[in-house]
């Protein structure tokens, strides 16, 4: 998957936890938790839909990883670079 | 009737009213519309299909979820946990309460259900199947969804409730414990408001309806509002339902004060076991429970206007019911006898808080809803009073009593009186 789908696979992600955010003017470089309102429960939604979705790991260690778009996106590219877009 | 138990007399305890009901139902999200569904013979049955099971019958609502949660709320929590969410919030609204200004640690939740986690359970495990058992993609939400006091506990979070909170398990007696155990802690003192009754997710559970199906108690028929059919020669079972009623319980004295609304009094009640069979019910004790319960109301059978029975449209049950009313109402009584599954099906830990309310307008209407669904009354079912298929016009309605029972031999009897001020 490119950078550009695997944000495309996060904002899918992130609109099945967080239904009722209007994701349309995200800003990648802002923490999630700045514009969104996710709490510590959501933020291990979207480590087990990375794994259901996608098999991808996240350990607990590498979750600093995940705090805005911008960040994910590039912690992820390596680990899911290999796999196929839908 | 001989009462073979303790006579021990409880001090004078406050009077407890009844000044606001929340409820959905699978005729109607609101008490107007439920009680004319009630008159108008309209069912809540229709056809549903679940999991393994595959096609059969259910009671299901349709309120809005949304009106009191947002999305993310309802897809976190559990069906019960909304249901509960509606029903409190809609009993809060009925009660004309200020909501903004009351102490909400003075405010207790007490909620009965006939089981809880199943459904969360079931989901969470065909989803694991789907990912080969490998149990780190298990829900995390797994624990919160399934907690025992999770119904109430989803009430309280949602309405900044930080008073007590109690999800009471009482099989299908659960709606009239609710209620019960509300009325206890106003009494102790423990709450100023409580939101006592009971709510109901099971449809969303297949282990209910094949545990009815291999028990043969699971009812068929082609038409799905007339498949719950109590005291019918031909009824064959259950018609599982989900739903919630809530009422706002207060101290008499406040709610006097405040110049609130009251739709009754809850004068009597009584919750008594068989302890004989885990699932077959026992028409002595259920007939002690009802007796008891008039007992502590302070009147006598002769007394009663309105008997709503459990009657779940089993075989066997609806015999062993009529058998404990004729244990306790003889021919002089004027009691007119109804059911409410017959319309809704069974409503589970919801079943006996929506099952009274159904028949509360009957205070200001003097109407008794009937059964409906009685094309041929089965003998062993029959008994003076039975208001069958036509609403009954009634001179004056002073006592309505509600009957709930529940598995493991759990029986409850809640006498409610007319309040006039």
């Amino acid at each position: 998957m490119s950078p550009a789908e695997i944000r495309a696979a996060v904002i899918d992600i992130l609109e099945t936890i967080a239904p009722d955010e209007d994701l349309s003017n995200l800003d990648d470089a802002k923490e999630f938790r700045d514009q969104m309102e996710l709490d510590s429960m959501d933020f291990l939604d979207i480590v087990m839909e990375l794994r259901k979705r996608y098999r991808v790991q996240v350990p607990e260690e590498d979750y600093e990883n995940l705090v805005s778009m911008a960040s994910t996106v590039s912690y992820l590219e390596p680990k899911m670079a290999d796999i196929p877009a839908e | 009737m001989a009462l073979t138990h303790h006579q021990y007399s409880p001090p004078a305890l406050p009077r407890i009213v009844l000044t606001g009901i929340g409820l959905t139902s699978p005729n109607g999200n609101d008490l107007a519309t439920h009680r004319a569904a009630l008159l108008n013979g309209k069912s809540g049955v229709q056809d549903y299909e679940i999991r393994y099971v595959g096609k059969t019958l259910a009671g299901i609502c349709d309120y809005d979820a949304l009106k009191h949660q947002n999305r993310r709320e309802v897809r976190r929590g559990t069906r019960a946990g909304s249901i509960a969410i509606y029903s409190c919030n809609e009993a809060v609204i009925d009660s004309q309460i200020n909501w903004e200004a009351i102490d909400k640690s003075r405010v207790g939740i007490y909620l009965g259900v006939t089981e809880h986690g199943n459904v969360e359970t079931e989901n969470e495990v065909y989803e694991l199947s789907q990912f080969d058992y490998d149990v780190s993609v298990w829900n995390h939400f797994h624990n919160p969804r399934t907690v025992a006091n999770n119904p109430a506990g989803e009430a309280a979070l949602n309405m900044g409730i930080t008073g007590p909170h109690y999800t009471l398990g009482a099989a299908c007696a659960a709606g009239n414990n609710g209620l019960i155990q509300g009325a206890q802690m106003l009494q102790l003192g423990q709450c100023d408001i409580a939101l006592a009754g009971g709510v109901s997710e099971s449809i969303h559970t297949f282990g209910i309806f094949a545990s009815f199906k291999s028990q043969g108690a699971l009812a068929e028929h082609t038409d799905p509002t007339k498949a719950s059919r109590p005291f019918d020669k031909e009824r064959n079972g259950i018609v599982v339902s989900e739903g919630g009623c809530v009422y706002t319980l207060e101290r008499l004295d406040d709610a006097l004060a405040r110049g609130a609304h009251i739709y009754g009094e809850i004068v009597g009640h009584c919750i008594n076991t068989d302890a004989t069979d885990f699932v077959l019910p026992n028409p002595e004790r259920q007939s002690e429970c009802i007796g008891l319960a008039l007992q502590r109301a302070g009147i006598t059978p002769q007394d009663v206007d309105i008997l709503s029975t459990h009657a779940t449209g089993t075989l066997s049950g609806d015999i062993q019911e009529i058998s404990a009313l004729r244990r306790v109402f003889d021919s002089e009584c004027k009691v007119s006898i109804n059911n409410t599954k017959s319309f809704i099906g069974h409503c589970m830990g919801a079943a006996g808080a929506l099952e009274l309310a159904g028949n509360l307008p009957s205070f200001t209407d003097n109407i008794c809803h009937p059964t409906m669904n009685v094309d041929e009354l089965d003998e062993e079912c029959s008994i003076p009073g039975l208001v069958l298929n036509e609403a009954k016009q009634l001179e004056n309605v002073e006592y309505i009593v509600n009957n709930s029972f529940g598995m493991l031999g759990i029986n409850s009897t809640v006498v409610i009186k007319k309040f006039v001020s």
